[in-house]
């Protein structure tokens, strides 16, 4: 009998695609942001928003990540900006090498920032670089406060954590308080928005913000 | 764009696994495989249970791989305080606090591992 010793990383073949988009993102002065929650968090209509605040501002792109259907991507094509549609056919997170192959059919040499919108799900597409700049998370006040310590992954590696649906507030048992306490311990740096993608309200922080960002990215 | 992709993120990593064992086999005439060892952090989204399970699926149709065991070996998270230095191992999962100081920036040291260390077999 022999031993084999391989010290071989499972993701590594992800992670080298996404090293290759992150360099592509970079040579093109793009931000690219990977934008996560549970399904039905309000993600699309955030970005609905996203795209009506950047009209005439700057040019976005968006990867629409789903399962079977192209319903999400139509209603950002609608919006009047560059969508790939990437159906993952049952698979619950995009990879690096599906974004990269959607990237190329994007006219990327006119845009600013690229939106993924990655599958509904906090647990597997944590584990996948998928080359862009930060991560956003999105939860809704009716998903509960609990959700942090439960995802605690995903939470922890938002740059940006959105809290949506703060209109219901007042019909929920969130708990502000603890959802604060718990984020203080998960990921204290992370910029947190309180927004409604219903009403709009407190959304156009997540907005100034971006542009800022954007800004950050461009060649010098 | 259409993916061939399974529907549980644990198949397609166990697929990566058995693809580097059975390239790696091919290249040092190994025709049974005996174990397979892998090193998983607590601060990954890759349940063990879910492994062993995605495991026998594949493997039980392999001639290879056939009656071989998967040895999964956890790491702790264990985070380092940039402020005082102080390592300590997080058994909450979430507090990525020090708790020596208190400060709340912290490296993760350890936690994060998603590796196949090695696997034992028999040569040709």
């Amino acid at each position: 009998m022999v031993q084999i010793n391989m010290e071989s990383n499972l993701l590594g073949a992800n992670d080298l695609v996404a090293r290759r988009n992150r360099a592509l993102f970079a040579d093109k002065g793009l931000l690219v942001i990977n934008l996560m929650s549970s399904p039905g968090s309000g993600k699309t209509t955030i970005l609905e928003r996203t795209i009506e605040f950047m009209d005439g501002r700057l040019k976005m792109g968006v990867i629409e990540g789903d399962l079977y259907t192209d319903q999400d991507a139509l209603r950002i094509e609608k919006k009047g900006v560059e969508v790939v549609q990437i159906n993952t056919e049952g698979a619950c997170h995009l990879d690096a090498g599906m974004v990269g192959k959607a990237f190329n059919q994007l006219p990327s040499a006119d845009l600013d920032m690229v939106f993924i919108e990655n599958v509904g799900n906090l647990v597997c597409p944590a584990e996948f670089d998928l080359g862009e700049d930060f991560k956003a998370v999105v939860l809704s006040t009716a998903e509960g406060n609990d959700k942090p310590l439960k995802y605690p992954l995903i939470f922890h590696q938002a740059r940006a954590i959105l809290l949506n649906k703060i209109d219901l507030l007042p019909y929920t048992d969130f708990n502000l308080d603890r959802f604060r306490e718990d984020l203080a311990r998960i990921n204290p740096s992370a910029t947190v928005f309180m927004v409604s993608g219903r009403t709009g309200e407190g959304i156009e922080n997540w907005y100034l913000w971006l542009l800022e960002e954007v800004e950050k990215k461009k060649p010098r | 764009m259409k993916y061939e992709v399974k529907n549980v993120h644990e198949l397609s990593i166990m697929e990566g696994v058995l693809k580097m064992v059975r390239d790696s086999a091919a290249q040092s005439n190994i025709n049974k495989v005996h174990k397979i060892n892998l090193v998983i952090g607590k601060l990954t989204m890759v349940l063990p249970d879910s492994m062993q399970f995605c495991f026998q699926v594949l493997s039980s149709q392999d001639e290879l791989l056939q009656g071989a065991v998967l040895e999964i070996e956890e790491r702790d998270i264990i985070i380092q305080c940039a402020s005082c230095e102080q390592q300590s191992t997080l058994n909450d999962g979430f507090s990525f606090i020090c708790p020596g100081c208190g400060a709340s920036e912290v490296e993760i040291i350890n936690g994060r591992e998603l590796y196949l260390d090695y696997y034992e077999g028999d040569e040709c």
